[in-house]
Order: C-alpha cells, then structure tokens, then sequence
C-alpha cells in the first residue's frame, strides 16, 4: 500500500496511513509475543490435524496419527469399568441370594446393577417403575403367579413363561372356555368369579356359578378360588387383577382364556445379570 | 503506552525497570502482600479437630469425597448455593469497590500484581535499583551479569514452585501429600497442577507482568465501564502541575513548549496563556509561572506499569498509587504541597480548577451507588449466615416415588413409596428413626429393614426406601391426594426434624 504514515497530532500515535472521510487509522501496535502466539496455536493446529481424527473424507474421516476415537475412549471406559467389577461380578454370580445379607457389597451391586438390567431387557413390558400393565405382572404388589421369593424370581427370569425358547419355562395353559360353556354358564361363573373378589353381583347368578366353578375352574384355582402357584393360577379372591377385574374383563377371560408369554432370559443375560435383576426385583416392595 | 513509530503493526515489550520508593502507598501493599501471601501458604497447615473419621485440616476442598470443610462448616454438594451465593457477593462486591475505589482491585489486592511486586522486590535485591538494572540490562553479556540473571530466575523459580505447591495442599491432606509429593507417590495430576503453576508464576510474574494487565486481563475492560465521575481514581492535577519543566530553566521550557505546541497530545489543555512566547523574555507575571511539576520523573521511574500518569487516565494504569508515594516524596523536598498526583474522581476537576478546596475521600466513597450496593451485599451476606446457622444438623430430604404414584396390594390397601435420603454430618455413625404421627391411620415400614430404625455410617448420605400404606376404604386410600408428614429423628442428639409429602390414593387414577 502507498498509503502515507504520519503522526495523528492529537493522540501523538502513529497512524496506519488508512483514512475513510476524514477518520484515520491509528495504530497502537500490539504486542509481539501476541503475534508469536498466533503463530504457536497455527502450529499446534497443524500438529494436532495430523495427530487426531480431522479431515473429512467421502466415507469418515481421517483417523490421526494416535489411532485415537470418542468411541474408542468409551469402549475403554466400559473395560475399565467391567474390570473394576469383575470380582464383585463373579461373587455375585456364585452367590446364593437367599442367604446374602443386605449389607454385603455384592447385594449392593446386584440391586443397581440389577437396576440397570431391568430397563434395558424388562421395562418394555413391565414399565420404567415395575407397575406392570393389563396383561404384564405389575411387579411392586404382594401377589405373585409363581412364586415371589428369590428362588421364584431368579427361576422365572431364566427359563420365562410359556415361550418356546426353554424347554423348562413355567408353563400352564387356561382351556378357552367359550367353546365348552353356553354363554349363560359363563356368565354365572363369571358373577361368582366377582363374588369371590367381594365385588358387586348378581347373587342367584353367582349361587348358580359356584357348582360350574368347582367343575371347571377349582382344579387349577382351587376350591376358593385363591389360585395355585405351581401353575400360575391367579388367585382370584384378592383385589389384584392382571386382566382388569370388571364384568366384561372376566367374561371376556373365561371365554377367550389367557396365554401371557415372557421370554426366557438364561440365553441373553449372563448369571451375575439374571442374579442382579432378581435382587432389584425382589426389594421393589413385594418381595417374599 | 509506547508511542511507536516504527511503522509496525506488532512491537516488541519495552522492559520497565521500576523504582524502589518509599511512602503510605508503598508501605499499604507491603502489608497487603504479606497478608494476603501468608494466608495463601500458611491456610493448608492449619489442624481442625473433628472427629476420627473426618479429616483434620480446617480448609480443605475435597473433591473425591464431594467435601468442603471451612474450620467449623462443612458443605455438601446439595449446599453449593453457599458458594453460588458467595460468588454473588464477590461479584457486587467488585461494584462496591469499582464504583468507590475503581481499580483498587487491581492495584492492590489482584494476585498477579501481588506476586509481580514480590518478584519485584526479589529483583531489586539480587541486581540493584533501577539504575543498576538498566545497566545490566544494556551491559554486554558477563560472568557478572550471568550470575545475577541465575540468581534472580532462581529464586523466581523457588517462589514459583512454592506457589504452585502450596495450592495443591488445599485438595488433599497437607502433611500427607508433602511426604507424597517428595518421595514421588503423589497422583500425577498433583505434579501437574504444580508444573502449570509454576510455569505461570514464573513466567507472568517474571517476564509478562503488566502484559497480562494490559493485553490479557478483561478486568481493565470491565472495570472501565463500572466507573463513573465520582470514582476515585489515580490522577495527576495538571491544572497545578503545567507547564511542568525542571530547574532553572523551567520557566524558558515551558514557555518554549507552549509556544511550539510541539508535545500535543493529552498533555494539558490547561489554561489558555495567550502570548505565552513573548512572556519568555519577558518578566513573568504570577498567572503563568510555571506549575508544581519539575518534571523530574519519578512518577514514571516508579510506575510497574512503564506509563506516564500525566498523560491522564489510562487503561494501562492499575491504580497502585506509587506514583503518589512517589511525587509526594519530591514535593516535601522542593516545599509544595503533597497531592500533585492523588486520588482524585474525573468531578474533582471543574471543581478544583475553579479554585475550590479539594474534596474529603469520604465524600467520593459514600454516595448512594455505594451504600446501595452495600446494602444489597449486606443482604446477600445476612442471606447466607441465616442460611449457615438455622439450617438443621440432621439434613433430610422425602422424595415420593412418581412411577407409579400408588400400588394396590391384594387386600386393597394402597401402598406409596418415597425415597427418604438422611445426611449424617457427624463423625461417627448415627441411627434415625422415622415414624408417622400418631393417629394418621397409615402404616410405615422400611425396605429390607424390619424396625423403623437405620444406622447410617459416619459422613454419608444413606438413601432408603419407605413404604406407606393405607386400609383398603380408608379416606388416604380413596382420596385424590392427601397430605403425609415424617418425623426423623436422630436420638443420640436428641434432634428431630419433620418432613411433609403427599399421599396419593386410588382417586387420583
């Protein structure tokens, strides 16, 4: 540039020799070790280029010098994680839970643990909080259909119900009534099935119903109708039902019958998993 | 700063070579640098009792453990709107003094002029006063002036080091991460944190000083704009001090000077002396004799700046005030009055230039922008000693689980769980028994705990789960929402807190 450098008389700083309608550049120059500086993260960016991940190509990109990845820090993370916990895993895995004490280090890692493992594979069916849904165990209540001690739990996530996956999946079949009874028979099973509940009916209906019932229905849900756990009965005295409890529900389950299906989750998780997630179960509330 | 006129856009650093100087000023920030330096170093190694399980150093921010411990405080994590609120109060803090004092931050108290003094002083021990080290510094390289250099960097250095070290003491047990840090078992990250220290220390107190003020800092930038006219401030009374000029020839200079205008700049546009070349030769009448200022440059020899403070306010200047201690001295000796340069708001000019006395420094520091910004730091202040001092020793907090908000047990009672997180600030374990009033009708048990009683270990936060329930037809169970309390005890203390939630039953589906 041919631009002029003078003297700005009013501040006595040199001027860039730049004027735009009368008002002057001035320069107050800065200092050196700034330039350097700019020049040094110049560097620093070049090296760093060629050492990390950088470039992009047609398909990625270039993957520096130093091999290095986000994912491939992640991958390391988890390692080290799984190896931190490798010997708590393996206690757990050897564990009896039923005679584990609360405090013991591998329950505590079992029920978070478990935790983990349950919204991964379970809350799917049975819900973030374990309440369950029409037709998936809520599983936070006091009544189980095979049997809620740790055992109970611990046999039901390894093997399922009524899948065709494990040979010995907890297993047990409702006959579809629909296709035996009249539908005046089945309405009367179905008002003594309320009366059993203490919900409101019809009482002569009911009265009726009690003899299909014990014909019908007393093998599997007992005399009384308080189910039987070595099938999966439900026991149908209580306030708890899975497929709803009203008229029009229970009709609806004596005709059609149910055939609820869990997978078996010995093949998918490993024995410190399927341990872990027994524990978080059973302390949910309704552990026996 | 440097008038330049190379040309060149970027410029090298002049070297300052500050005098030593003598006054109020000077002696203030002596005893500020070893106030404030002793309480950085000295802070680590004070001992704090309290307890067995808990450590014994009185200040300490333990990370790993999520801990701060200030001699008889203790902050958790949840507290950190203790911290929150002191960095609230740092902030108008910085109002306060800005709007009164200005930079005084800046001159007196900020760490790199602190550890810039001290090297400083450092400097001026091991290679003499101003005048001896502009000579070294021009000096052809010399056995000499290689054994100073190396002497000086070493003691740098030595401060430097301690610097960096005395910080990491703060984090960690100071006697145990000494003997650590000397036989090489310390983590890695301690010898880092004092490798990047005492890098920093070394080289911004040695060698970048007022660079960092000028070309790094964003303070200066700030504080600018928190001024106002009232704000004290370092200056210069030019109306007293020009035409300035040294000695005899003083009177011939300045008229030179005022004739040829050939200086320009900020310097003065004091009272207009029309005919002032002719009056050179001329006797001189008492209007135009010259000011107070004999332009002996001592302001400037002193300044760890490098600027001239006649030039007016600057951005450079950090408002350390010994250019004040610094002319005072020269006008006891010529017999004027102190305060040529002195603290002085941009209002005391007018004022002071139509003769009138210049104003107290009271006037300046209590205005209502002042008292109104201590007023709200004073609030934040009592805010947070209420806050320290009622909140309770047991801390507790009852979360009620949301997913789901109830669960119907199979004889129809509805049952809610909440999440009950007891904070044990003591030294050793503590047991908390947690009951429902008498008469509410509801039922209390633990998870995986038969009593209603948990014994939660020294300095931990334990996290159970509770369950409430309801009869199956009882109102709780029935209602929409109904209001439930907790009442947490701790009966080794005697303490008892209680804690309200809400009971959801079947209403609210």
């Amino acid at each position: 540039m041919d631009d002029k450098e003078t003297r700005d008389p009013v501040t006595g700083v040199d001027t860039t020799g730049h004027e735009w309608d009368g008002i002057k550049e001035l320069n107050n120059p800065m200092p050196r070790w700034w330039l350097w500086t700019l020049y040094g993260t110049i560097v620093w960016g070049i090296g760093y280029a060629i050492a990390y991940p950088a470039w992009p190509l047609v398909q990625g990109a270039t993957s520096g010098l130093l091999g290095y990845s986000t994912r491939g820090e992640v991958a390391a993370e988890i390692a080290a994680v799984d190896a931190r916990n490798a010997e708590v895993s393996a206690t757990l895995a050897a564990a009896d839970l039923a005679t584990l004490p609360v405090d013991d280090p591998a329950y505590q890692f079992g029920v978070s643990g478990g935790a983990a493992v349950f919204r991964a594979n379970c809350s799917q069916c049975h819900g973030a909080g374990a309440a369950g849904g029409v037709g998936y165990p809520n599983l936070l209540d006091d009544s189980w259909l095979w049997g809620g001690t740790l055992d109970d739990i611990e046999y039901t996530v390894r093997h399922g119900i009524r899948n065709e996956i494990d040979a010995d999946a907890r297993f047990s079949q409702m006959p579809a009534f629909g296709e035996m009874l009249s539908k005046p028979e089945i309405a009367e099973i179905a008002e003594h099935v309320l009366a059993l509940s203490g919900q409101e009916h019809d009482a002569a209906k009911a009265e009726a119903g009690a003899t299909l019932f014990a014909d019908n229905c007393a093998s599997c849900h007992g005399e009384a109708g308080t189910g039987d756990r070595e099938q999966g009965a439900p026991d149908l005295t209580d306030a708890i039902w899975l497929y709803s409890g009203t008229r029009e529900a229970v009709t609806e389950t004596i005709t059609n019958a149910r055939f609820g299906v869990m997978p078996a989750w010995g093949p998918r998780l490993s024995d410190a998993e399927i341990k872990a997630v027994t524990l978080y179960v059973h302390q949910l509330g309704g552990g026996e | 700063m440097n008038e330049s006129s190379s040309g060149s856009l970027y410029a090298a650093r002049e070297p300052i070579f500050p005098k030593r100087v003598s006054g109020t000023f000077r002696r203030l920030k002596w005893w500020i640098l070893g106030i404030t330096l002793a309480i950085y170093y000295i802070t680590p190694w004070i001992r704090w009792d309290r307890g067995p399980s808990l450590p014994d150093q009185a200040v300490l921010v333990d990370l790993a453990h999520r801990r701060f411990y200030f001699f008889w405080i203790q902050i958790w994590p949840h507290e950190f709107y203790f911290v929150a609120g002191l960095l609230i109060m740092a902030g108008i803090g910085l109002f306060i003094f800005t709007s009164a004092l200005g930079r005084v931050w800046c001159g007196y108290a900020c760490p790199q002029t602190v550890w810039t003094d001290l090297f400083i002083l450092v400097e001026r021990w091991i290679e003499g006063d101003r005048n001896a080290r502009v000579r070294l510094w021009n000096a052809p390289w010399s056995a000499r002036k290689a054994r100073l250099r190396l002497t000086k960097w070493l003691v740098w250095l030595m401060i430097a080091v301690a610097t960096g070290g005395a910080w990491i003491f703060y984090f960690a047990d100071a006697p145990t991460l000494l003997r650590d840090f000397l036989t090489f078992q310390a983590p890695v990250v301690a010898y880092s944190t004092v490798a990047v220290l005492t890098v920093t220390t070394f080289i911004f107190g040695g060698f970048m000083r007022e660079q960092i003020c000028i070309y790094m800092c964003p303070w200066p930038r700030i504080q600018a704009a928190m001024m106002d006219p009232d704000t004290l401030t370092v200056a210069y009374r030019d109306w007293r001090g020009e035409p300035r000029g040294k000695g005899m020839r003083r009177r011939a200079v300045a008229a030179e000077t005022y004739a040829g205008g050939e200086t320009g700049g900020r310097r003065s546009p004091v009272i207009p002396v029309p005919g002032l070349a002719q009056a050179a030769a001329a006797p001189v009448p008492a209007r135009e004799t010259p000011g107070d200022c004999i332009d002996c440059n001592a302001c400037v020899n002193v300044c760890p700046m490098g600027i001239d403070i006649r030039d007016g306010q600057q951005m450079a200047c950090i408002t350390c005030a010994l250019c004040i201690d610094a002319c005072d001295e020269v006008m006891v000796k010529i017999g004027k009055p102190r305060g040529l340069i002195d603290y002085l708001a941009l209002s005391d000019e007018p004022r002071e230039r139509a003769g009138e006395p210049p104003r107290p420094i009271r006037q300046h520091v209590f205005r209502f922008r002042t008292l109104l910004y201590t007023a709200i730091w004073a609030v934040f202040g009592l805010g947070l000693l209420w806050a320290l001092f009622v909140r309770p020793e047991i801390d507790v907090t009852v979360s009620p689980i949301r997913n789901p908000q109830f669960v119907t047990l199979s004889d129809g009672a509805v049952r809610n769980a909440y999440d009950i997180r007891l904070r044990n600030k003591h030294g050793d374990e503590r047991p908390f028994r947690i009951v429902l009033p008498e008469g509410s009708g509801l039922a209390l048990t633990l998870e995986g705990a038969s009593g209603n009683e948990v014994i939660v270990p020294a300095d931990m936060t334990a996290l159970h789960r509770v369950y409430v329930t309801a009869p199956a037809g009882s109102a709780p169970a029935s209602a929409d929402a109904s209001p439930v309390s907790f009442r947490i005890t701790e009966p080794v203390s005697g303490e008892s807190v209680e804690v309200g939630s809400v009971f959801n039953g079947k209403g609210s589906e």
